[in-house]
Order: C-alpha cells, then structure tokens, then sequence
C-alpha cells in the first residue's frame, strides 16, 4: 500500500494515488495519453468498490507493462487475443469483473476477429479502446486507424488510402451489431473531456455488473513520441483533428 | 465395470467432463466433428461451458483465459487447427497453464485430407509454436485407452502445470469399441490453483504472464520450465512392450500404427518370426531409455509411421548406432494393411 505524506493542519488532500494502483511508477512516455486513461480506469474501479473481484487483460502494446501498474489479478495476453482470454475468464468464472484495455493495432488490426466476435456474442466484459492511430510500442508505424495523410515510418509520405487502406472505424462498425450493449467514443485532451470519458469507463463498468453485456469505450489518445509532437501539440490535434474524423459520443447505447 | 460402445471422439470427450471438464472451446473440424458434437449436448447440462469460438486461435485463448481463471479446460481440433493454435499453445506453456488439447491428426501438410496421418508428431513432441517448451503427448491406440489417457492428461497436466495433448488421429476417432468409462472426478480432488486469477481478495494479486523484458528474468522463467521438464522425463514417461524378451526384430510405432503393429506381430510370431514391439504411448516424454535397452539385444530396430520418418529421429537418438534402424512409412493419409508391414518385416528377421 501506498504511504500517504501527512497533510499538515489547515490544509485537505485533493490528489492522491487511485487504491486499485499500485506504486509501480507507469512506463508511459511523459505527456501520453495512456498515463490519463489508466489511471480513469483505476478510480472507476475504486468507485465501484470492485477491485478485489476484477481480473485485467494486457495486451501487446505500450500498455504492456498494465499489470504492474494495478493491484488486481491480471493475465497478459498475446496481441490481439484479450477479447479472448477475457471471454475465457468471465465463462469461467462470470463474477469476476472483467476489462481488456486495448490499443488499436492489437484490438483493430491483429485482433479485430477476437474483438468483433465477442461483441457480437455481448460477451459481459468491458474493453477499454485506445485509439492512438498508430503503433506505439514498436516505433510509430501506421495503425488501421491511422488518418488519411498521416505520416508513420510505415507510411513516410503520409497514409494513402487507394495503398494503404482507409482509416478502420471500428467503433462504428460494433455499433452496426446486435450483440453489444454499450459503444462509445470519448477523448481526454481537456479536463471536460476527461470528466465525461470518466463516465463513459464508469458505465462500461456498470453495465458489466448489471449483466447488460459488451460494453467498449473508445479513447482518442496520442503519442506524442512517435507522431513527433509536443505533448500540448498532441493533444491539440486530437481536438481539431483527430476527433473530427473519429466523432465524439455514444455510438450504441441500449440503456 | 460396465463397459459401453463409444466412438473415440465420443469417449474422449465423456472422459474429458468425468474428469471434472468445466470450459471447452472449439472450432468445427474433420475428423473430430463427434467429440465437438458431444460436448455441445453433454456439457452444458452437467454444468460446464461449451462455446463455439469464431477460430482456432480463438479457442486457444479461451482455454488460456479459463486455465487463468483455475478450471479444468479443453480444446480440440485436428492438424490446420492445432497450427492456428500454436500461438496461444506457447503462451500457456510459459505462463504454466494447465489445459488438454486433443490433436485427431489428418494428412497435411496445407489442407490435406481427413485421412489417418502422423505428420504432426514433431509439431506436438518438440514445442510446436515459438521457444523453448514442451507439451506432455500422449498416444492412444484404442478408444479405451483414449478414455484413459485423457484422466491421465488432466492429472499431469495439472501436476505439472505443463499442457497436455492428446495425439490421435481420425482412425481412433471413429471407430467404435467397448469402453469402461472412469468414475468421475470428485471436484475436492481436483488440485487447488492458488495462482489462478479468481479476484485478489484477502492475498496478494495473482499475475498470469509469459513476459518479462529483462533477460535474467526470463531465463528464470526458462529454468523453471526446463527443470520441470526434467521432473517430467523422469517420471512419466509411459510405454507398452509386446512379446520383447526373445525379439530379434523390435518394432516402433505410436497410436494407429501400433495398433496395427501388434497384429504384425502376431502375423510375424505366427510364422516363427521373432518380432517384438515398442509402442510409446507418452511421446514425449519419449521413451528412449526402454528403446536403448532393447537395443543392445536385437538385430535391428524398425520404425513403422503415418509420416516421413518424424518419430524415427527419436528412435535413433534412443539407439545411438547400437543396431540397424530401419525405417517404414506411409504418407497423405494411406494406411499400410498388417500385411504390407510384415512384408517389410521379412527384410530383416527370419
Ligand atoms: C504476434 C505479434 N506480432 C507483432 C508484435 C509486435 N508488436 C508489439 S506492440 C505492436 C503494436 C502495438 O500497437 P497498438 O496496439 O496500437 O498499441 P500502442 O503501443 O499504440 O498503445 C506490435 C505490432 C507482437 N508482439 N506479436
Ligand atoms: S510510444 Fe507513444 S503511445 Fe507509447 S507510451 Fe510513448 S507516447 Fe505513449
Ligand atoms: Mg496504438
């Protein structure tokens, strides 16, 4: 357990470290995106009273090292298979609370049958989709979800679609299909954003625990490392140009 | 004990949820289609989970999820699938997940046919996916003994939290023959898996993994596997020996074909021929201590296979240039009648 510092009289602690993490400091690159929806993750946990019947699936990405950083039980999956072992766990064992956190190469290019087929099943998991249009963890190639034009190490004169594919919009396409219970799109570049995706992370939970089925929340997030920006940079082309491709909101929500 | 008429696929699956079978996951092939059958109308109604996944590679990670969470968990498919399998197969053995994955193995390589082959003997005795593991193989060559085996597989799965497969072939998979089944399992006998992931209440978190970027880490990781290889070798292996003790011919053949050598031996005896037979029913571990002791004393050791010689490699580590080796097999699914074996027999003892 974490060791708080004592907060000397007159003054209230307004920040501290979620209980579901642990004090293993994240690997994240500074200003990353990743940082702000792991740790929604662990206070929607906290909220809910949940931790100590939750299992976390990791998957292959720069959100690897996801097991050390919470204070479940975890299990790593191979890329792009978490849906999977997810599905495993919760047939195995349906009280345990079940999430995958999931970047988008691994959920939406090597895993997209995995991910696909369990929400069709309304498996009764909750994914947590990070949506950084590219592969971070390997060194900046394109992702699917890479945009038109981007720029990758992959695609060094920008994505051309008529070559490289258009962008895949998967959380639309989930939402075409009568298995999932809740799809939906958020953001965390400012502080309103990351209020509402909050929630969205906190219903994907709920829905869990009322038995609803395949909740996913899809996070716009960034690498500020690979896309060759500055954090504040980076955040500001998930504002003006990212959110504009992939449209913020609900994309299903059967209540 | 009572005995009942059951196909192979039939009786392993029976054997599988009498062993205490919680999750099965599968995707269709031929020629398993019964045992998929089966679990889809058994298990569901003696408490287990049946799901058809959308893949092989999809099943596997079902299993790797449910062996996670600490129930007993089973796949099967026949050879295309296991390859799709590979990947997870790997993962579970690093992360020292107990499972069964029943290979009915078919004549490949690609698509093949659903014919009776062992082309896929290295792929199951050697690792199959990436790195250093290994799997505990076993060989039936009857439907009982299918029966049996797959008890066997839960239990030294469990054990040594190491998985098992069970490699058979469409031939043993069809046919019908009398089976006593086991008693099932009383749950309590089950080993407890205080590892499992199961929801970190009142002990510290549990973490099911195959990563660690730091070399040293995973070569311990490596040792701990190797080392309970090792256990495993010593312990387990598991071999059945017919008419040895004055053979001057020993043949070795696994599952289908040593079935069928038993009857060449038979043939072979019965016109004054002294053959003996070897068959390993664990295949790995291989029996190659057992091989290297008869060895010493006969004229010549013949290696009979649905495949182009896999096993034989291990017969002739086992023998180490003691006596002659000589090899017999068929390919693409042509099973040789007793007959034609026993001609290849007349090579070499008279
Ligand atoms: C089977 C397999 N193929 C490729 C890789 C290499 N690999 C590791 S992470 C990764 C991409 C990760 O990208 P993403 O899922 O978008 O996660 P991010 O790092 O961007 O968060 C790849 C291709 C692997 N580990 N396993
Ligand atoms: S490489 Fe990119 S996605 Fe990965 S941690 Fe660094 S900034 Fe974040
Ligand atoms: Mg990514």
């Amino acid at each position: 357990m974490s060791v708080e510092l004592a907060i000397p009289r007159g003054y209230t602690r307004v920040f501290s470290r979620p209980a579901a993490l642990s004090e293993a400091g994240f690997t994240y690159c500074p200003g990353c995106h990743h940082g702000i929806i792991t740790r929604l993750v662990a206070e929607a946990i906290d909220e809910l009273g949940i931790l100590e019947r939750t299992v976390g699936i990791a998957p292959v990405g720069c959100a690897v090292f996801l097991d050390r950083f919470f204070n479940c039980d975890f299990v790593q999956a191979a890329h792009g298979r978490a849906c999977a072992v997810a599905t495993g766990i919760k047939r195995a064992r349906p009280d345990l609370v079940v999430f995958t956190y999931q970047g988008d190469g691994d959920l939406a290019a090597i895993g997209t049958a995995e991910t696909v087929h369990a929400a069709n099943r309304g498996e009764n998991i909750t994914v947590i989709f990070v949506n950084n249009g590219i592969y971070g963890m390997t060194g900046g190639e394109m992702a699917p979800t890479t945009l038109p034009g981007q720029r990758t190490v992959t695609t060094p004169r920008g994505r051309e679609p008529r070559s490289h594919g258009y962008p895949l919009k998967i959380s639309e396409m989930l939402a075409q299909l009568d298995g999932p219970a809740y799809i939906t799109r958020q953001a965390v570049f400012d502080y309103p954003h990351i209020v509402k995706a909050k929630r969205a992370i906190l219903k994907a939970f709920r829905n869990q625990l009322e038995g609803k089925g395949f909740s996913l929340v899809e996070i716009l997030s960034t690498c500020p490392t690979n896309w060759r920006m500055s954090p504040v940079e980076a955040g500001r082309w998930v504002a003006e140009e990212v959110s504009r491709f992939y449209p913020l909101g609900d994309l299903k929500d059967t209540g | 004990m009572k005995r009942v008429l059951m196909r192979g696929n039939e009786a392993i699956a029976e054997a599988a949820i009498r062993s205490g079978l919680k999750c099965y996951f599968c995707y269709p092939i031929t020629p398993q289609g019964e045992l998929v059958e089966y679990m889809a109308r058994e298990l569901p109604k003696r408490g287990g989970v049946f799901l058809q996944a959308e893949s092989e590679v999809a099943a596997i990670n079902m299993v790797y999820g449910a062996a996670a969470a600490g129930v007993r968990t089973m796949t099967s498919s026949s050879s295309p699938g296991i390859s799709l399998k590979q990947e997870g197969i790997s993962y579970i053995a690093m992360a020292r997940l107990p499972c069964v994955i029943v290979n009915m193995m078919r004549g490949g390589p690609g698509l093949g046919n659903i014919a009776p082959a062992q082309g896929d003997y290295f792929q199951a005795t050697k690792g199959g996916g990436h790195g250093d593991y290994r799997l505990i193989v076993l060989a039936p060559s009857s439907v009982p003994e299918a029966a049996e085996l797959v008890g066997l597989a839960f239990d030294l799965s469990d054990r040594y939290r190491v998985p098992a497969m069970i490699l058979a072939d469409g031939m043993i998979g069809q046919m019908m023959e009398p089976v006593a089944l086991p008693e099932p399992v009383d749950p309590a006998e089950i080993p407890p898996r205080p590892w499992a992931v199961t929801g970190a209440k009142g002990r510290p978190k549990n973490v099911i993994s195959s990563f660690d970027l730091e070399p040293e880490g995973l070569r311990r990781m490596n040792l701990v596997l190797q080392e309970t290889y090792r256990e495993i070798e010593r312990n387990e292996v598991r071999w059945e020996e017919v008419e040895t003790e004055d053979a001057e011919l020993l043949l070795v053949a696994y599952g289908t074909m040593g079935r069928i050598a038993k009857t060449v031996v038979r043939l072979a005896r019965e016109e004054g021929l002294p053959v003996g037979l070897l068959r390993p029913i664990t295949l790995w571990p291989f029996p190659y201590g057992p091989i290297r002791a008869l060895a010493e004393r006969v004229k010549a050791v013949l290696t009979v296979e649905l495949s182009a010689g896999q096993m034989w490699e291990d017969v002739r580590l086992a023998v180490e240039g003691r006596t002659e080796t000589p090899f017999y097999g068929e390919l693409g699914g042509v099973v040789p009648s007793p007959g034609r074996i026993l001609e290849e027999v007349r090579r070499y003892v008279r």
